[in-house]
């Protein structure tokens, strides 16, 4: 394999600027996972404490391994999105996977100061998303439950769907049936449809005076029948482990319960598939990943080398490049991550119908070996016009889209710059199911960019007013523009973007191949699988 | 002398049984190995994996671990040799070392022993007959009355002669047992009474002697050997004064601070004692010395090598047990008197198994880590233990002799202090500590020692226990942090190249961190470890008790070599040299599961922490409030309790009989009794209330 040259110029004057943007950009998202990291208002999590009740951060941090990493899941889950006085940090709801008794389980965990642990509609979506991982990639899950169930201003957004609340246990259910195993800890309330997760896992856990568990909550039962009975009594510890058998091991504290929880992982008897793949020795690559801010900037229309972005990824900066000389404006090769071997499909330059086709090719052979892909997204799209329209463009372009949908190998997809229009689905958007995906918080998601779909709604309103016979003078056109520009500007801003998990979090670009290794790694809990394409249009 | 000189050499023996265990059983096989003489090690049932047996070319189980089933046990011992054509015993100390019987009996089966005279033996035994024999030989004694006349009238007489202070001792005692100071003649009659009741009870005889007590005395004592052609000598003397519970802890040699004239005394009235017995062999001749006026008198004869016989040879460069091996052949003594010479200074450190702040009590356990200086020309570690073995109930607790020398005291001295220092221990107490202060205490550096010296200096030589240094909170924390994260990564599922086998505390978008905490006594340190850049560079902040910010450390750099750990060792730990404030600290850190502790060594100080147990309660006994059900369906047996009761958790509330079998209902915890519900015979279907029953947490 050839090692990729370091082309970086540290000093030059470009570097230092996108330097600084980058800088800029990762302070303030550090500055809002810091925030969400938090949780309730100091109020609340002070409240928390004083019951005996660990801080969800403290009880995730002792259910996994000392020292053990942990890669969280959409931080920024929920972020602006009900609103300033609404603030329900992280969607009310820590989800990672993380190594408990040497096993990658998948964690949820309810966070009870926020919003007491109920269940918003991201509260929902963020579940979902966990146990969507869980699946794929067949995690163990843990959950830790402390919620007071669906949030009742919310329930038309909560309830009916198919990706609603009831979506949850029928996971449990469905992953239960496919082997997955599903452990719950009940460390406070556990009410209403929220008592189907400990109800509905293989093992549950519950701590005496503080977890509770039932259909209904004494005022409801009261309503319903009159009978007057406290919480303990209706669902506590000693009902569900003694009378009930709703929960099957009784635990003293939260430390308690954890310790129990470890033990249930430690008595799965959970084997890694090994062997999957020709697994080499790590190495760490051979530049500095806090480079990769001076590379690439926070501005879009400023073009770089993508491989200098791969050789501060993959081991040793080597990369076994494919088609190194044809459709060059998508880089393509073998390499590896931490020992193991990826396919990297990585964007360097518009999609042309060569690239388009280069990616395709390259992608069946990556499904034919059952090497895991790994996709390196900054495109503005698809080459547009008569020319590419000529050359089939559109056909070639749905070659790469059909290839990226079929192949069945764990995919991951980094979003390093824009991501636009169907360059997005070529480079395996959400929309095509990768196994993970984040974005770099320089990135932009949208259909196309701010001043591009300004200009051609200008266009088409320019049109209608010429034919109408009316002027537009330019002072209005900008007018015009202007809020349009704004609000593509921040609705492609990724914090919007993983606010409403269309990501699985924003990332440091220094953290890309920790990030990759581990879900690679993670991702090896499934077998990877056999894919058989579709009909490529030729 | 000068024609025996001239005599042809006699071979050694062959194979010699050392009927010994322990630092000085390995002591012996060092030299005979040395000397191409076989060894043949006899053991107890508790020393079957000692350091003695493998270091033998031959061992032998002859009994059970207490010594009078094995190392005491003549029959067994004889019988050993005879199996294994030894051709003659090395007693060591201790045991049948001094037993007449046992030498004599040897003697009539015609086996040799390493060792003086039977006759000799028996003289020196009895501590009034040595004296008089002494006084004979013109040896100053003790002023004092060792005759039979037990009548207190007349023994009060003897000590109103003698003058106050006056000692009583039992005639048969030793280690201090019987002995009674009496400052006053009005307290005579007191003491004496008191004295003989321990006798008796110690020795089962209450003769006793009456003798000058000395405000000041120093012990010192003349290591002699002699012949079989007539030769005898001696290799200068050593103090021992510094002794805790009349047994000594400290010796040096020579003696400090003597006159010359003194010295030379000594050494004659030794050689003169020994000959007074017709002594053959290695002994020592023990005097109690008057600090001021150097005045010495005999107190005994110790008719066997010493535990501290290696200071002797450090400073005359002699092998005692070469030497005793040569005599027992019937050889002339390798050196005569004007051949031996004392060079330098040298020490002898005992380091037991026991602990100084509780009265010395004795230790036992296991030894989870053992570290030693480096031996070298300067340094000797005289031991029978390493690392994993037990220090048992069953044998004196001393876990080695540190033997130091230098060109002179002071020299020595600073030579005993660092390898004190490199002294590492985890799993019992030990005295290192004490030793340590006891090295540098200033009357003893001047060599100010008398036997009453740890007396005299209880302040400074057991102060009260310090807060530890904060750089050994922190490398308490990370140590444990380490090795905990360390233990799990190895179990990671897909081994340790997968990459969740890190152990960096690895978070997206933030630092990782991780708390751990650690006690030293009644202080409690919660320690914050954040991963500044990657595994081994951490920032650091630790908290007291009451929350507050004791101690920071940025950019702590750390590297940590795991222990290989000894064999059979429980020991595991590692060497962290941690970078903090500047100052680089190479510790070894020791975690003991026997009592979740942690012990770092750092820079020659030892501090022990614990872990916090994690007590989570039992569920089994916290059992559900209100009542008491029937497992199943059942018959009443039996009611033990009536209502009202108050009982404690656990207490048998009902006997029920079902499927044969007879069930006792206990009280899920302490409470009292409201009411039963059945009697003798009811049968009860399964899941009713047996007795209804309030829990003392329920009323609180």
């Amino acid at each position: 394999m050839t090692v990729i040259g370091n082309t970086v110029e540290p000093k030059s004057a470009q570097f230092q600027e996108n330097a600084r943007g980058m800088a800029a950009a990762v302070g303030e998202l550090e500055a809002a996972v810091g925030r969400a990291a938090l949780g309730g208002s100091e109020q609340a999590r002070a409240k928390h404490v004083a019951r005996g009740k660990l801080l969800p951060r403290d009880r995730v941090g002792r259910l996994l391994d000392p020292g053990s990493p942990f890669l969280e899941l959409s931080q920024l889950a929920g972020h602006g999105l009900y609103g300033e006085a609404d603030n329900v940090a992280g969607g009310g709801v820590i989800t990672g996977i993380g190594r408990v008794r040497g096993v990658e389980c998948m964690v949820v965990a309810n966070d009870a100061t926020v919003k007491g642990g109920t269940y918003y509609p991201v509260t929902v979506k963020k579940h979902l998303r966990a146990q969507e991982i869980a699946r794929e990639n067949r995690l163990p899950c843990v959950y830790l439950v402390d919620s007071g169930g669906a949030n009742l201003p919310h329930q038309a957004e909560v309830f009916p769907d198919r990706e609603h609340f009831g979506r949850i246990f029928f996971n449990q259910a469905t992953m239960s049936a496919a082997g997955i195993p599903q452990i719950a800890a009940v460390m406070g309330s556990c009410t209403a449809g929220g008592a189907y997760v400990p109800a509905m896992a293989d093992e549950s856990i519950i701590v005496r005076r503080q977890g509770t568990i039932f259909l209904a909550g004494p005022p409801l039962v009261k309503a319903a029948t009159g009978e007057v009975v406290s919480a303990e009594d209706l669902g506590g510890g000693d009902l569900h482990c003694r009378t009930s058998g709703v929960t099957d091991h009784y635990a003293t504290s939260d430390a308690h319960a954890l310790e129990l929880a470890r033990e249930a992982v430690g008595s799965l008897n959970w084997r890694k598939p090994t062997q999957q793949l020709a697994l080499q020795a790590a190495e760490e690559p051979l530049y500095d990943a806090g480079e990769l801010g001076g590379i690439v900037g926070t501005n879009l229309r400023r073009p770089f080398d993508v491989r200098q972005v791969i050789a501060r990824i993959v081991d040793g900066s080597r990369l076994h490049e494919f088609k190194r000389l044809y459709g060059t404006t998508l880089v393509t090769g073998f390499a590896h991550v931490a020992g193991q071997p990826v396919g990297i499909v990585a964007n360097n330059g518009i999609l042309f119908s060569e690239s388009a086709q280069k990616g395709a090719h390259f992608i069946e052979l990556c499904a034919q070996r059952g090497i895991p892909l790994v996709f390196l997204q900054n495109i503005t799209g698809f080459m547009v016009g008569s020319s590419a329209e000529a050359g089939g463009i559109a056909k070639h372009g749905a070659k790469l889209v059909a290839a990226v949908a079929c192949a069945r190998v764990p995919k991951f997809t980094f979003l390093i710059g824009g991501s636009f229009g169907a360059g997005n689905y070529g480079m395996c958007g959400r929309a095509y199911s990768p196994r993970f995906l984040w974005m770099w918080p320089n990135a932009r998601i949208s259909v196309m960019g701010g001043e591009q779909a300004a200009s051609v709604l200008a266009q088409v309103r320019r049109d209608a007013l010429a034919h109408r016979g009316q002027d537009w003078p330019a002072a209005d056109e900008e007018r015009f523009k202007a809020p349009l520009t704004a609000k593509y500007e921040a609705e492609g801003h990724p914090f919007y973007a993983s606010a409403r998990l269309w990501d699985d979090g924003v990332i440091r670009p220094s953290d890309t191949r920790r990030t990759l290794a581990l879900a690679l790694s993670a991702a090896l809990n499934a077998p990877i699988e056999k894919t058989d394409f579709g009909v490529f249009r030729m | 002398a000068a024609a025996a000189a001239e005599a042809p050499r006699k071979p050694l023996f062959d194979k010699v049984l050392i009927a010994n265990r322990g630092e000085i059983a390995c002591r012996v096989i060092a030299t005979a190995r040395r000397l191409g003489i076989k060894t043949v090690a006899v053991y107890s049932a508790a020393d079957a994996s000692s350091m003695h047996v493998r270091l033998a070319d031959e061992a032998y189980l002859i009994g059970e671990a207490a010594a009078s089933e094995s190392y005491l046990r003549a029959d067994k011992i004889i019988e050993v040799v005879r199996r294994s054509g030894a051709q003659a015993i090395h007693p060591g100390y201790g045991f049948l070392s001094e037993n007449a019987a046992f030498a004599e009996r040897l003697a009539a089966e015609g086996i040799a022993f390493i060792g003086p005279p039977s006759a000799a033996m028996r003289s020196m035994g009895s501590k009034s007959e040595s004296k008089r024999i002494m006084q004979a030989a013109g040896v100053p004694v003790v002023p004092g009355y060792h005759g039979d006349n037990q009548d207190a009238g007349f023994l009060r007489q003897q000590a109103d002669q003698i003058g106050y202070p006056v000692l009583i001792k039992a005639v048969l005692g030793g280690g201090g047992k019987g002995m009674r100071i009496v400052e006053r003649a009005e307290d005579f009659e007191a003491m004496l009474d008191s004295s003989r009741r321990e006798a008796l009870k110690s020795f089962g005889d209450d003769k006793v002697l009456v003798e000058k007590y000395l405000s000041r005395p120093r012990h010192v004592e003349v290591q002699v050997f002699a012949d079989t052609l007539g030769n005898a000598v001696h290799l200068f003397e050593r103090d021992c004064s510094v002794q805790r519970r009349h047994q000594k802890i400290i010796e040096e040699a020579p003696a400090p601070d003597l006159l010359p004239e003194v010295r030379r005394q000594l050494g004659e009235k030794a050689v003169a004692a020994a000959r007074a017995v017709g002594y053959v062999g290695a002994g020592t001749v023990e005097f109690i010395m008057d600090d001021a006026s150097q005045q010495f008198y005999f107190m005994e004869m110790n008719t066997r090598l010493q535990v501290e016989h290696p200071v002797t040879e450090m400073v005359t460069g002699t092998d005692l047990v070469q030497w005793q091996l040569e005599v027992a052949a019937g050889n002339r003594l390798p050196q005569l008197q004007d051949e031996i010479a004392c060079t330098g200074h040298a020490f002898e450190a005992r380091i037991y198994a026991e602990n100084p702040d509780n009265g010395f009590l004795p230790d036992t356990g296991r030894l989870v880590h053992l570290a030693t200086p480096a031996p070298s020309a300067d340094v000797r570690v005289e031991t029978g233990v390493q690392a994993g073995d037990a220090i048992s109930v069953h044998y004196d607790p001393m876990i080695a002799k540190l033997v130091v020398r230098g060109a002179d005291r002071q020299a020595a001295l600073r030579v005993l202090r660092k390898a004190l220092a490199e002294y590492e221990v985890v799993g019992l107490h030990t005295n290192i500590g004490f030793l340590r202060r006891l090295a540098q205490s200033p009357d003893f550096v001047a060599a100010r020692v008398e036997t009453g010296f740890i007396d005299k200096h209880v302040a400074e030589l057991f102060p009260p226990a310090a807060r530890p240094a904060m750089p050994a909170v922190v490398q308490a924390a990370l140590a444990a942090i380490i090795d905990s994260n360390t233990r799990a990564a190895r179990a990671t599922a897909g081994g340790a190249a997968s990459p969740w086998a890190a152990v960096d505390s690895f978070r997206i978008n933030a630092l990782g961190a991780q708390t751990t905490t650690v006690l030293f006594g009644d202080h409690r340190f919660d320690v914050r470890v954040t991963v500044a850049a990657g595994a081994g560079v951490y920032q650091v902040a630790v908290a007291d008790g009451s929350g507050a910010v004791v101690g920071r450390f940025g950019d702590v750099r750390t590297q940590w070599t795991p222990l290989p750990g000894g064999v059979g060792s429980s020991a595991n730990g590692g060497r962290l040299s941690a970078l903090l404030d500047g100052c680089l600290h190479r510790s070894n850190v020791v975690f003991s599961a026997k009592d979740a502790s942690i012990s770092v060594f750092d820079h020659g100080e030892v501090a022990v922490f614990k872990l916090p147990a994690a007590h989570y309660g039992d569920d089994a006994a916290a059992a559900g409030p209100g009542s008491v059900t029937a497992p199943m369906s059942c018959k009443i047996v039996q009611v033990l309790v009536e209502p009202g009761a108050a009982v404690g958790q656990g207490a048998p509330l009902v006997v029920l009989e079902a499927m044969k079998m007879e069930h006792t209902i206990k009280a899920p915890r302490a409470g009292k009794v409201v009411e039963v519900y059945y009697k003798v015979g009811d049968l009860v279907d399964e899941g009713k209330s047996l007795v209804a029953f309030e829990d003392d947490a329920e009323s609180t």
